[in-house]
């Protein structure tokens, strides 16, 4: 059954990604490479969409994996059923933790194990997003069946300097919300036939 | 009913206002939910915030979850999360619909092709900054690059990096706590 594994997908990156919406992203990778439902290109395309769009990213790429998940077994319809269940599956463990931690708030904030094991999540949180990130890179940096030199997509990594500069180092511009710089590479994409 | 009813138009708001979720959407809780409904002190929210970022899922459902439970009780909690993901269930299905109907031309094939490139600078972007909270010494250093080389050479679910790395968290601190 589609959308009770569905379901179950999102309700375990709820429950496991720590730390907000980019958090969730070596999930979705996970999902990608264990189910199918979509390509890593889509998962690239649908973070940008997350990024542009109002509301939580997390929440955003939830409802966007589970309408396409959802399009491509049963259509239109299931697809917003699909978009419906996998939203609800991501935010079910959350609601569950956190109406437990409000009962107990104080114990739960001084509490030592609490505090210890987030010294290993932390980083171990920011590793898995760095794998992820990484992987993004291989995928949309390199071609795929190519060595050396004709593997490397130049106007790809061009692009990447001038926005990574754009957005750490021109004082300008790199207070900027993202969407201004997905926009960029929106038009970049189509002038330079990326 | 009142009361949910209102908890859960305002956090919509809210998750239509916020661009990006977590800290972007401060301003608009302080705005909303502590000066105008008086649900929370500015106090409560940082709280909210800081327990949000060492709990599982997402900063802003967590936070909803919270101000709604002090409202409501178990109720609110529910009624004010769904609250502020129904902006993304509708926004995002009306989107995702029209982008598969359009995807198959070809530019904007190249247009997501560039898009792509800028959510490699974003993602490394985001790493750095989390990178500066979270590896303070070289146990945090260590255990950062065993899971980021590990996350991308073997083919395990992040599920058992998770846990791994609360149970060596909570390992390091007790050894480190009996030698002093």
């Amino acid at each position: 059954m589609l959308y009770l594994r569905l379901f179950w997908e999102f309700f375990k990156t709820g429950l496991f990604a720590i730390g907000g919406g980019m958090a969730t992203i070596p999930f979705l990778y996970d999902i990608s490479a264990a189910t199918g439902w979509f390509t890593r290109n889509d998962l690239a395309n649908m973070i940008a969409v997350s990024e542009s769009t109002p509301g939580p990213i997390g929440v955003n790429m939830a409802t966007y994996v589970g309408f396409v998940t959802g399009m491509n077994e049963y259509g239109t319809a299931g697809a917003i059923l699909g978009a419906l269940i996998a939203t609800l599956g991501l935010i079910t463990p959350c609601v569950i933790v956190i109406l437990v931690i409000a009962a107990i708030l104080k114990s739960f904030r001084d509490n030592r194990y609490v505090n210890q094991a987030f010294y290993g999540l932390r980083p171990a949180s920011t590793g898995l997003i760095a794998a992820a990130g990484l992987s993004v890179m291989v995928s949309n940096l390199l071609f795929e069946g190519q060595t050396g030199l004709a593997s490397i997509n130049w106007k790809g990594w061009i692009l990447a300097v001038v926005l990574w500069l754009l957005s750490n180092k021109v004082k300008k511009t790199k207070g900027l919300h993202p969407i201004v710089f997905i926009g960029i590479s929106a038009v970049a994409g189509v002038v330079f036939s990326m | 009913m009142n009361v949910l009813w209102n908890l859960f138009w305002v956090f919509a708001k809210i998750g239509v206002m916020t661009f990006g979720g977590g800290y972007a959407m401060l301003p608009m809780l302080q705005r909303e939910i502590v000066e105008n409904k008086h649900w929370a002190t500015e106090e409560e929210i940082m709280d909210y915030f800081a327990i949000g970022q060492c709990t599982p899922g997402i900063i802003a459902v967590n936070t909803a979850t919270f101000v709604g439970q002090k409202q409501k009780g178990i109720t609110g909690g529910i009624v004010a999360s769904l609250g502020i993901v129904f902006p993304s269930l509708v926004i995002i299905s009306l989107l995702a619909g029209v982008i598969e109907a359009f995807s198959h031309l070809t530019w904007v094939q190249h247009a997501f092709g560039g898009v792509r490139i800028c959510v490699c600078v974003l993602i490394l972007n985001a790493v750095v900054k989390l990178y500066k909270k979270a590896v303070v010494d070289k146990a945090t250093f260590a255990i950062f690059l065993i899971v980021a080389l590990g996350s991308f050479l073997l083919d395990l679910s992040p599920v058992i990096f998770v846990l791994g790395a609360a149970i060596v968290g909570i390992a390091l601190k007790q050894m480190e706590g009996r030698k002093n």
